[in-house]
């Protein structure tokens, strides 16, 4: 049965939200989310590689022999990914420098390459720009949530945006007095906020 | 034979598009890439190289031919008189190529300071070269004119632990700078002459 364009929209927002749900692209859910700002920033980075890979392999899907089509889709995820690199050179220089090697990394994201060859490669064109904005946007609402609750125990800090002038957020929530607990921010910290994240996600869903 | 023949063309025109777009898009934003280089990374990296300094280093910049290629120089002034030129260069490090800026002091020829500007090596071990001042202070005082090589290779600069590849691609790039300071300084001279006016 086919599905309309809003529930492959929406389905990657709860129903198959990438990291929680089908625990895939854990590198940089685990490796960026110290602030929520690096958590959108690499889910948006992520997100615009997904769409255009996604746009891309739909339309040439009936070209690319089926024998290569791995080697196919990596060059067309590299392809954007590099784009996305270039360009967030170019137009968010700071972001660029706090996300650094993962954004390369973008192209081992097991979130592109499963959306390419499970969906991408069968669907046409319209579903698979509602799929990968769907799981991009989940998938950026997820690092968010996680960078959220790290940034918040692990510096005191919520900072949804930061411009070379100002910072948009809230700084110090708890009051000046609340002692950070550092271990939040790091990689220790992501495997057990995940952990907890994630149970949560499993009391919800089982009910 | 059929399947083979499209398996090839569909690779090599995917590939060759994928190159000629990637191309394109690095030549259009090169200009504003260099840009915010300049503000992010090289602005504080020669700040700090060049502490105490009286004008705008960023500000005062200049470049000159070297061969084919073209290169970029930027001018500290100390009290007022500019004899110092940050010179900038790249050595092969672990992860990439590490970039490093060097200024000279023109009037002794020996460095003034040294920093790291971009580079992608591995955080907590090559990347303390910029991270961590101790390593590239130890270039601070040297005559420009010297090859620099680490101690395991009969030089003189410690090698950050953990990180000999990182260092040894510092001291590449220290050395180069010093070569193309020795082959560019009598247009460098002229140049800082100018500043003085």
């Amino acid at each position: 049965m086919a599905k309309t364009l809003t529930q492959e929209f929406t389905k990657g927002l709860w129903e198959e939200i990438a990291p929680f749900r089908l625990v895939l692209g854990l590198c940089p859910v685990l490796g960026v989310t110290t602030t929520i700002e690096n958590g959108i920033g690499m889910g948006l980075a992520t997100t615009f590689v997904l769409v255009f890979s996604n746009i891309l392999i739909a339309s040439l899907r009936n070209i690319i022999p089926s024998k290569v089509r791995i080697a196919c889709f990596i060059i067309i995820i590299a392809t954007f990914v590099v784009v996305t690199e270039l360009l967030m050179q170019a137009f968010a220089y700071t972001l660029f420098l706090k996300l650094g090697v993962f954004i390369p990394l973008i192209v081992v994201n097991c979130i592109v390459l499963g959306r390419a060859e499970a969906f991408a490669s069968k669907n046409d064109l319209l579903p698979s720009i509602a799929d990968g904005l769907g799981i991009g946007i989940g998938f950026t609402l997820s690092l968010a949530a996680l960078g959220a609750v790290r940034e918040l125990f692990g510096a005191n800090n919520l900072t949804i945006w930061t411009t070379p002038n100002s910072v948009i957020g809230i700084q110090e929530v708890f009051g000046t007095n609340f002692e950070p607990f550092t271990f939040m921010v790091q990689a220790p910290g992501a495997f057990v906020c995940l952990g907890l994240m994630l149970c949560l996600m499993n009391l919800m869903g089982s009910k | 034979m059929r399947d083979l023949l499209i398996m090839v063309v569909v690779l090599t025109v995917l590939s060759a598009f994928s190159g000629g777009l990637l191309s394109g898009l690095r030549n259009a934003t090169a200009a504003r890439i260099e840009v915010q280089q300049l503000k992010f990374v090289k602005g504080p990296a020669i700040k700090k190289i060049l502490q105490g300094v009286s004008n705008d280093p960023i500000a005062d910049r200049f470049s000159l031919k070297d061969g084919d290629m073209v290169r970029k120089f930027f001018v500290g002034k100390f009290d007022g008189k500019a004899n110092t030129v940050v010179l900038e260069s790249s050595g092969k490090g672990y992860g990439g190529d590490v970039g490093l800026m060097v200024a000279v002091n023109m009037d002794d020829d020996t460095i003034v300071g040294a920093g790291v500007t971009t580079h992608s090596e591995t955080p907590g071990l090559g990347a303390m070269a910029k991270d961590n001042p101790a390593f590239v202070s130890q270039f601070k005082g040297l005559p420009i004119a010297e090859m620099f090589k680490v101690t395991n290779d009969g030089g003189k600069v410690n090698a950050m632990s953990g990180a000999t590849i990182t260092s040894r691609a510092v001291c590449a790039a220290a050395t180069q700078t010093g070569s193309i300071y020795q082959k560019l300084k009598p247009q460098l001279s002229e140049k800082l002459k100018e500043f003085n006016k």
